[in-house]
């Protein structure tokens, strides 16, 4: 693909009592556009899930293109559920490539804690289907726990086996200062936290959090003499499945996660092998477990087992959630997906900080929406 | 709430009206007027027994607005004895008692209620099977 990434910006993930949704996409455009030295945008993707129930604002591709002080620039929002920021991007690499855009910038953005109690399960229980999930109560934190205790029961696992990833999420946002969570958890504390819906709890879900997080893409021959390190858009897919989980043909296989890995694969010329860093959409343990089985790490029904036997850490076989994760950097739902991205551009450019997985050269990002309904892969590599 | 987005609905949540695929057989609930399995066209209407057992289930205690003073309470996936799965609360059971494989059977009960003066939304849940096989 001669698409390459240019500039790349993020705000922390946190309670930004003094920021706007505005303003947050403000200071990450403002950094990615620093990180580039280059400002002039043809066109604005906006990821966003939930401006419209949360800050009774919607049409953010006029606000961001008239705040950013881009007025005129062809602008419009993407929506995926908590696949948004993956799937703008993916809009903008199709315009890119096509050469119908020649500068593309792509906002994640999210304002989540204006709102808190019942407001926020119900903002998120959209992502599902409205008359037959939501309508019965159902909520995303519900969706994942009857994935998981399906789980638990067929492999017979205990909630004490799905430590691993979130233990692993926190020992690494430990090392990201945009991390929300920058705390040790012991896996004792994990299999002793609030139930939020059994088996799902606080410890094994992603907090939600206000952040945008932003990247500027071009074409690759045009990247090579703007800026020292472009990297490169390898592959770039998005797929769906069924959106409830009850119309699935198998309850515990992730059809939209394999299916757009497998074409991010053939686009890249690489396999899961080839994969030195996973940003994995760690909303949830179970969502993590099954993303490594569809992506081709490990055999159906023992994807908790890399968390387990350490797999997943920096220098293990195949390190994920490297800068904390959703669930430990915080899930900003409509931006999460622009982290990941920022996330392993900074991986594959050798810049991660002491996040860096040493020796990273390709790097892959997968979002999902909802229970995996959307699921979105890009994978990255330094340009040489 | 608007009223008719809930009226439309009532032959689903009143009487587990699905559809039946004519080419390839398959039971279908939710309806979807296309086949799950192989795309053909299903309108043909098909009423579910409402027998079934549960596949999986949750126990919500961060419960969504609008289901507030119900929690917490039980979300299961039912499989139903034609095939399908379907999402939906379970009721008059002891949380403990429930386990994978629970023969469960359909009944309607209160949704939610919207506020003081708002409508009331009924539909179906499934409790622990208490009809008798004859
Ligand atoms: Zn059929």
């Amino acid at each position: 693909m001669n698409v390459s990434i240019i500039g790349l910006g993020q705000t922390d993930v946190r309670e930004h009592w003094d920021a706007s949704l505005r303003h947050l996409a403000w200071y990450a455009i403002e950094a990615a556009m620093d990180d580039a030295h280059y400002n002039q945008i043809d066109a604005i993707y906006v990821g966003n899930m939930l401006a419209g129930q949360l800050s009774n604002q919607n049409h953010l591709g006029a606000l961001v293109a008239d705040f950013a002080g881009l007025r005129g620039a062809e602008a419009l929002t993407v929506e995926a559920a908590d696949a948004s920021g993956g799937a703008a991007l993916r809009q903008a690499v199709l315009a890119v490539q096509s050469g119908m855009v020649e500068t593309a910038l792509v906002v994640g953005v999210e304002k989540m804690t204006d709102e808190s109690g019942s407001v926020i399960p119900a903002a998120l229980a959209t992502a599902l289907d409205a008359d037959y999930e939501a309508a019965h109560g159902q909520t995303l934190s519900g969706a994942a726990a009857l994935l998981m205790r399906r789980y638990m029961h067929e492999n017979g696992l205990s909630l004490s086996d799905f430590a691993g990833f979130s233990v692993n999420a926190h020992a690494n946002a430990m090392a990201n200062p945009r991390a929300m969570f920058r705390n040790k958890l012991r896996p004792e504390a994990f299999a002793a936290a609030p139930m939020t819906a059994e088996p799902v709890s606080l410890f094994d879900e992603a907090p939600v959090g206000d952040g945008a997080a932003a990247v500027i893409i071009t074409a690759s021959d045009r990247a090579a003499d703007m800026v020292a390190r472009p990297v490169r858009i390898a592959a770039s897919a998005l797929t769906t499945d069924t959106l409830s989980l009850h119309d699935r043909r198998e309850l515990l296989w992730l059809n939209a996660a394999e299916s757009s890995a497998r074409r991010a694969y053939e686009q890249a010329g690489v396999s899961p092998a080839d994969i030195d860093v996973f940003e994995l959409h760690d909303s949830f343990t179970i969502l993590a477990a099954l993303a490594l089985e569809a992506c081709g790490f490990a055999e159906r029904g023992q994807g908790w087992q890399l968390a387990r036997d350490g797999e997943i850490g920096r220098g293990g076989r195949i390190p994920v959630s490297t800068f904390g994760g959703l669930k430990a950097r915080g899930n900003p739902s409509g931006a999460t997906g622009l982290y990941q991205i920022v996330e392993v551009a900074q991986q594959v450019r050798g810049m991660a900080g002491d996040c860096q997985v040493a020796g990273a050269r390709i790097g892959m990002a997968q979002n999902l929406g909802g229970m995996g309904a959307t699921a979105v892969t890009h994978i990255l590599r330094s340009d040489e | 709430m608007e009223v008719s987005r809930h009226w439309r609905l009532n032959q689903q949540r009143y009487a587990l009206v699905g559809e039946v695929c004519p080419n390839c057989g398959v039971k279908l609930f939710p309806p979807r007027d296309v086949c799950l399995e192989c795309e053909a066209p299903a309108k043909e209407l098909y009423t579910f027994t409402g027998l079934g057992e549960v596949y999986s289930y949750t126990t919500i205690y961060d419960p969504p607005a609008g289901f507030e003073h119900n929690a917490p309470y039980m979300v299961a996936l039912v499989k139903l004895e034609e095939g399908p799965l379907v999402t939906a609360q379970l009721t008059d059971v002891d949380f403990n008692d429930v386990q994978i494989g629970m023969p469960v059977e359909m009944v309607t009960r209160k949704l939610r209620a919207d506020g003081e003066q708002g409508m009331i939304i009924y539909g179906y849940k499934f409790r622990p099977a208490v009809t008798a096989v004859i």
